[in-house]
This record gives C-alpha cells, sequence and structure tokens, in this order.
C-alpha cells in the first residue's frame, strides 16, 4: 500500500466511524437543545442497543460468522433487528425520561445529570450481570463483497453503514425541519416557554427528543456490532465519550454540528491511529477537543451568543 | 357575571413559593373590549397574563373563558379554546423564519383552507411581514418583531388576545403604528386584554381598564374615567404611586 492508498483506507474506516459517532450525537445535541441536560445514559443506551440488534440478529438465526446471506433476506433481515434496536432503544430513552427525569424538572443544579449517570451504570451493571464481562461475536451475515479503490478495499459493510447513517440523519433533518413536531422542537428549543404559549405540549416534545436519540443510539450500536463484529457491556464509554466530545465539537445543541463533529471525530480517530499510534488517538481526539473549546467555545457550528433573544 | 363576559377573574390569588402575588384579583373582561392593565413593576401584571395563559396556576379563586372555568386545563387547551398571547420582548423564537413563528403561532390550528386564509390577513395587516417572511425573526428590528409577535398572535384564531406590554422598547412611530393594529384587530372582533406601562397610549384606545398595585386592584373603570382621575394623572402620566384604594 502506498501512503496515499492507507489515507483513502483510513478516510473510509474513519467515515464509517464517523457515521456511528454522529447518529450517537446527534441524542446528545436533541436532548441537550431542549433541556440543556447532558444525557450520559446515551452512553449506554447504544451499549444495550448493540445488544438488542445482537440479540434480534440472532433469533431470526443469524448467528455468528457463518450465516452469509444477500439479496432480499439479507435486508429484510436487517431491517427487522433494526426496527426492534431503534424501538427498543427508543422506549428505553422514553422510559428513562418519564419516570427518572420528568420529576426532576424544575430542580435546579446537577440533579438530572447525575440521575443520568447513575442510569448509565445501572444499564452497564444489567448487561455485565445478566449477559457476562466477556466480548460477543457479532453476526456478520453481509456477503464478502468488496471493491478495490487503488490500492485501499472498500467493502460491502461500510457501504451500508453509511447508507444506513444517511438516510436516518437525511430524516431526522427533514423531521427537525419540515414536521409539525420537528417545529414545535425547534421552537421548544429556542424559547420553551414561548412554545408553550403557542400551544405547544412541551412534555410530549421532550419525549420525542428523547426517543429520537435513544433510538439513533441504538442504531449506532447496531452499527459498531457490524463495524466490529463483536460487542461487549464495555463499548459504551469508548463510543459515548468520543460521540459526546463530537456534539461539543460541532456545537452542542446544534443537529449539522453533531453530525460534522461526528465524521471529523471518527476521520481523526482513523487517520491519527495509522500516522502515529492507536495509543495516542484519545490524547489527539481530546487535544483538538479542548483547542476547539479555547479558541470556539460554542463548537464549530455553535452560536457564540446566548440562545434566548 | 354578565351573559357578555369572555374572560374573568374571581377571588385570584397566586404564589411563587412564598410570595403572594395576586392578592385576590377580579377581572371581567367583555366580548368585543380592549381592556388594559396599568400597574408598576411587580404589581402582578405579568403574573396576571400567565395566570390567564396556565403558566402559572391560582393557588385560589377560579378563572372562566367564554363561560366555562379554565383554572385547571393545560396551557395548549386554553390557546385551542381561542386565548392567544402576544409575549413581554415579542419572544419570537429567534432562529425560525417569520413565515415558522407565524406557523407556530397556528400550532392549535388544523391545516385547511382556514390557516391560507389567517396567513393573507396578516400579510393584510403587515404587509412588511410578507415581504420578509423567508428572514430569521433574529434579524428583525424590534418594532417588526413585534407585527410578527401580534400577527403570530392572530393565526390562532383567537377570541381573546392577552398583550404583555405591546409598546415596550419600541421607537415612537412604531408605537403609534402598533396601537393602530390592536384598534383595527379589535374593530375585527377580537378582545383585547393588554398590560402596558404607556397608561396614556393604553388609556387612549381602551374601553375600560384596571389599576394593578403590589396585586391588588386599586382602582378601575372606562378609560375616559380613569383619563380623568387625579391619581392616575400623578401616577401613570407623573411618577408617584397610587395609594391603595
Amino acid at each position: 500500500m502506498t501512503a496515499t492508498d492507507l489515507l483513502v483506507q483510513q478516510a473510509i474506516n474513519g467515515l464509517s466511524l464517523g457515521a456511528m459517532y454522529a447518529l450517537l450525537a446527534l441524542g446528545f445535541t436533541l436532548v441537550y437543545g431542549i433541556l440543556e441536560l447532558i444525557n450520559f445514559s446515551h452512553f449506554n443506551i447504544f451499549m444495550v442497543g448493540s445488544f438488542v440488534a445482537l440479540m434480534a440478529l440472532e433469533a431470526m438465526g443469524v448467528v455468528g460468522q457463518q450465516t452469509v446471506m444477500s439479496g432480499f433476506p439479507l435486508v429484510g433481515v436487517l431491517f427487522v433487528a433494526f426496527l426492534a434496536t431503534t424501538m427498543f432503544t427508543g422506549t428505553l430513552g422514553v422510559l428513562i425520561y418519564r419516570f427518572l427525569l420528568r420529576p426532576l424538572r424544575g430542580v435546579k443544579g446537577p440533579a438530572a445529570m447525575i440521575t443520568t449517570i447513575g442510569v448509565s451504570y445501572i444499564l452497564f451493571n444489567i448487561v455485565l450481570l445478566t449477559i457476562g464481562a466477556d466480548a460477543k461475536n457479532f453476526p456478520n451475515p453481509l456477503p464478502p463483497i468488496q471493491w478495490a479503490i487503488g490500492g485501499a478495499v472498500l467493502r460491502l459493510r461500510e457501504v451500508l453503514i453509511w447508507v444506513i447513517a444517511l438516510l436516518l440523519m437525511g430524516g431526522l433533518t427533514y423531521f427537525v425541519q419540515y414536521t409539525r413536531l420537528g417545529k414545535a422542537m425547534r421552537a421548544t428549543a429556542q424559547d420553551p416557554e414561548a412554545a408553550r404559549m403557542m400551544g405547544v405540549e412541551v412534555d410530549r416534545v421532550i419525549m420525542t427528543a428523547f426517543f429520537l436519540g435513544s433510538a439513533l443510539a441504538g442504531a449506532g450500536g447496531m452499527i459498531f456490532g457490524l463495524y466490529y463484529n463483536f460487542t461487549s457491556f464495555i463499548v459504551g464509554f469508548n463510543a459515548g465519550l468520543r460521540a459526546f466530545t463530537a456534539a461539543v465539537l460541532g456545537g452542542i445543541g446544534n443537529v449539522p454540528g453533531a453530525m460534522l463533529g461526528g465524521v471529523i471525530i471518527g476521520l481523526i480517530e482513523a487517520v491519527s491511529g495509522q500516522m502515529i499510534a492507536t495509543g495516542w488517538t484519545d490524547v489527539i481526539i481530546f487535544s483538538i477537543l479542548v483547542l476547539v473549546l479555547v479558541f470556539r467555545p460554542s463548537g464549530l457550528l455553535g452560536r457564540v451568543a446566548p440562545n434566548k433573544s | 357575571m354578565q351573559p357578555d363576559t369572555l374572560l374573568s377573574f374571581r377571588d385570584v390569588n397566586t404564589h411563587y413559593g412564598d410570595l403572594h402575588v395576586l392578592k385576590g384579583v377580579n377581572y371581567t373582561i367583555g366580548r368585543g373590549e380592549i381592556v388594559s392593565l396599568l400597574g408598576g413593576n411587580a404589581s402582578g401584571k405579568s403574573t396576571t397574563m400567565k395566570t390567564i395563559m396556565g403558566i402559572v396556576r391560582p393557588t385560589t379563586g377560579s378563572v372562566a373563558f367564554d363561560g366555562q372555568e379554565i383554572q385547571r386545563l393545560s396551557t395548549s387547551e386554553r390557546v385551542r379554546r381561542g386565548i392567544a398571547p402576544v409575549l413581554e420582548a415579542r419572544r419570537l423564537f429567534p432562529r425560525m423564519t417569520i413565515y415558522e413563528n407565524l406557523e407556530m403561532g397556528a400550532y392549535t390550528q388544523k391545516r385547511d383552507a382556514q390557516f391560507a386564509d389567517d396567513l393573507d390577513r396578516v400579510y393584510g395587516l403587515f404587509p412588511r411581514v410578507k415581504e420578509r417572511r423567508s428572514q430569521l425573526a433574529g434579524t428583525l428590528s424590534g418594532g417588526e418583531q413585534q407585527m410578527v409577535a401580534i400577527g403570530r398572535a392572530l393565526m390562532a384564531r383567537p377570541r381573546l388576545i392577552c398583550m404583555d406590554e405591546p409598546s415596550m422598547g419600541l421607537s415612537p412611530l412604531y408605537v403609534e403604528q402598533v396601537f393602530d393594529i390592536i384598534v383595527e384587530i379589535n374593530r375585527q372582533g377580537t378582545t383585547i386584554f393588554m398590560v402596558e406601562q404607556n397608561a396614556a397610549m393604553a388609556l387612549s384606545i381602551a374601553h375600560r381598564a384596571y389599576v394593578l398595585q403590589t396585586g391588588h386592584v386599586v382602582l378601575s373603570g372606562t378609560a375616559a374615567e380613569l383619563r380623568e382621575n387625579p391619581a392616575i394623572k400623578e401616577a401613570y402620566l407623573g411618577e408617584m404611586q397610587v395609594a391603595p384604594a
């Protein structure tokens, strides 16, 4: 492989990681945009999502690396697993809000944020105690199709990940920009009390944000499994922290910012792992975060001015 | 209660924690009226508006709209029944377009032919709003924002518009325009309940007014009566406070 091929290869890898981080970052941003709450339970909703996807695939007879499918059965199986995962994690997010965070609305200070950390640990430990500490093999039903780009290799799984991520991000953007509930969501993020006085049921908007964000985290978890071919109770922390970084880098509360931040973090991770050393990836990612925050505290696409007018 | 009462407060008390804000307040707003609420800072004017919209719930007493008690209803149900706010300091959604702000005003309404009619009506009243409909609301001047805020309230197809300080922060030229529009909207059949610091302006267009002081209604009457009241002249056309009645 030449240096160019390596760079192309890492760009392919980075875009795949970036797609996953972007989906996860969107959940942080949607909830933060409305509640100004950093939802740390998001880390492990992602992890739970990867297990739900694993179980859904296994329930359909897709186990380990032996089952290889193609055509409609493949699409069908992936679609069903995707629906099961996103519905499960979306509902989980709504339940967390409804029963654990809503009672804290109006409580000032870090109570709600601490609660999300607690919920995150509860999910983490439930999975550890019921499923176990060892990494689980994640099914890979994709046929081994790949294309050569110079010396670099583009596999079907990467294309699939990009397509899923683009469809989800496009869908979310459409939802937020053009639907009635999406507009209510933006209005609530900009001025909750004014939105309420327009007749918006703010609680419903918040639940929608939790549902969508958590469903996207579940989708990210499934992508994680498809990409790395394993999952474990521990995967939420690294991915979650990077996705959170991506959200802050893009400008937390900003939907396109989360997508951009995710892709940037994914590319940095892949390229720095290649060019420098994998061990230094975290140092590089978080140094960039610190630098961006020093020079542009509101993030790349964030607003510098306070968001209330 | 007279048969043509649209909104009434009966012995309404409100509290923020230990702070007693409205203290046994009574208002009666008749259908088709412009009623102004005057008072100094911290007199309970904004709390009155929030109590009508359901942002603040009365601890005791009742609020009735169109013959039915509404004090336990959600804000969205009140909007659906025909109460729309023009909020203090406009409170437009700054990063939404003017058109989207108007859409938010119509949030509780179905997207039918009436929506287009309402939009035409707002554009008719405010040609500038139409010109700038794809612009972000945050980029408008205060006066233009006030027009959008009034337009946004009209999009809810309200029977009662509650205005909180419609003239605040506007240049005299815009104040004049805003008050002309309020009169025009009222002539078209919408009842107006208006909190206003600019007592002279408010009394020039209102039919009746209440004067609120530290949570009590200390005076009420027709606008003509209040304009001639020496205490009002001193307090609102001058600087001093009205003595409690």
